[in-house]
């Protein structure tokens, strides 16, 4: 398998968002606007790419049987490394996200990419995994968070954190509250999900 | 390479050195960052104390803490007192709601800003511009001792955020909670979450609209 391959994998094929439904916790918690999910996407990229390269590193040094606790701990570390690394150098970020960073070490897409491909993968093989896997997730809960934003408050890529007034579409007073709530979440991640399916499948 | 066997003492040897590495690199970063991270919140509430005090030209005292509360006592630069910064945090809807209000030296309201929130984009978030001088629910020139601050819903004279009654609900709880670490023997209409709690609770057992 070559890097363009495992890339569009991730971007695509097996998109961890829409085909294989991993980490719904964030997807679901973090879309309510674009930026929001872009941000939740780009803090877990770089978590995905760093956890997959370090753990195919160590991969031969670790004991079968504790395999699974020490690539917690080294994504645990990875997390909190970021948490303090957004926190000192990216505020706007860390204001947006807050809560949800410490979740990313349970996000199961990043322990799942360590256990089935950074586990038996070299470390350029696995770098290139987990940018396409991160991309792959990005662009699904940007994509989300857009149409919540957009269907939901009228306004596009608004974000108070960063200064972005946003592009006003139908205006503030003609948006759909239902779409910025949980329910809305899942009823537009339902459609994502059967359009992109039913399209990559042609 | 072959993966290493799973014996006893390689898998301690092999967890502890993971731990123990993970723990150094934690901690030289923490090194790294905190003067920084420390730097920013100070930046953060200094810019805040300003706002909320609608002056630019004043001195902010090191911060008590009061029930909580953080209270910042602030002078002018002649060293007269123009009144207390409050930071206070209540339940909102979606998660903690942190304010910092500004009182004058009589608790007259002098502007507020939301430092903390995790309510719904497009509806509780406006908390940040609808109480605002001029906004819709105006607070601003109030004093909690004289002016009930609460939503119309309940008796209160403030508009509540449409279809965001809880978050004003936990704003204005805020605001009043703040007033009180003030002034501790002031009468003032909500005191705490768990009596906005009880009132949802029998507006939806009365079947009265919230």
């Amino acid at each position: 398998m070559n890097n363009l391959k495992i890339f569009l994998n991730g971007v695509v094929k097996e998109n961890p968002t829409l085909v294989l439904l991993l980490g719904m916790c964030p997807t679901l918690g973090t879309t309510s606007s674009a930026i929001n999910g872009l941000s939740m996407g780009v803090a877990t990229t770089f978590v995905l790419i760093m956890s997959n390269f370090i753990i195919s590193c160590i991969k031969n040094l670790v004991p079968d049987k504790v395999r699974i606790p020490c690539y917690i701990v080294v994504i645990a570390s990875l997390v909190t490394l970021l948490q303090m690394l957004l926190q000192a150098y990216l505020p706007a970020i860390y204001a947006t996200l807050g809560l949800y960073i410490p979740l990313i070490v349970v996000n199961c897409i990043i322990l799942g990419r360590a256990e089935s491909f950074a586990a038996k993968h070299g470390p350029g093989a696995s770098i290139v995994d987990g940018l396409g896997m991160g991309i792959g997730f990005t662009w699904a809960l940007t994509l989300l968070g857009a149409v919540r934003e957009w269907l939901g408050t009228g306004i596009l890529f608004r974000s108070d954190d960063f200064g972005l007034s946003g592009w006003t579409l139908q205006g503030e007073d003609y948006g759909i509250l239902f779409f910025v709530l949980a329910p809305g979440a899942f009823l537009v991640l339902g459609y994502l999900i059967a359009l992109f399916n039913q399209s990559i499948k042609k | 390479m072959k993966r290493i066997a799973s014996t006893m003492t390689n898998m301690v040897l092999v967890l502890t050195i993971v731990s123990v590495l993970a723990a150094g690199v934690l901690a030289t970063v923490n090194r790294m960052t905190l003067p920084k991270i420390e730097k920013i919140n100070q930046d953060m509430t200094g810019q805040g104390v300003r706002k909320v005090m609608g002056n630019e030209n004043i001195q902010v005292a090191s911060p008590d803490t009061c029930e909580g509360n953080i209270l910042y006592r602030v002078t002018d630069s002649n060293g007269q007192s123009l009144g207390t910064a409050v930071v206070t945090e209540t339940q909102g809807f979606g998660g903690p709601l942190k304010v910092m209000v500004g009182f004058s030296t009589e608790g007259v309201i002098l502007g507020y800003t939301v430092l903390g929130t995790s309510e719904t984009p497009g509806l509780g978030t406006k908390a940040s511009s609808w109480f605002q001088k001029g906004g819709k629910g105006d607070i601003v020139g109030k004093n909690p001792s004289r002016n009930k601050l609460a939503v119309k819903q309940d008796k209160g004279e403030i508009d509540a955020i449409t279809a965001s009654t809880i978050t004003s609900r936990a704003f204005l709880a805020a605001i009043n909670n703040a007033y009180r670490s003030l002034n501790p023997d002031a009468s003032v209409t909500i005191t705490s979450a768990s009596v906005l709690q009880q009132d949802t609770l029998n507006n939806l057992t009365t079947g009265k609209d919230r």
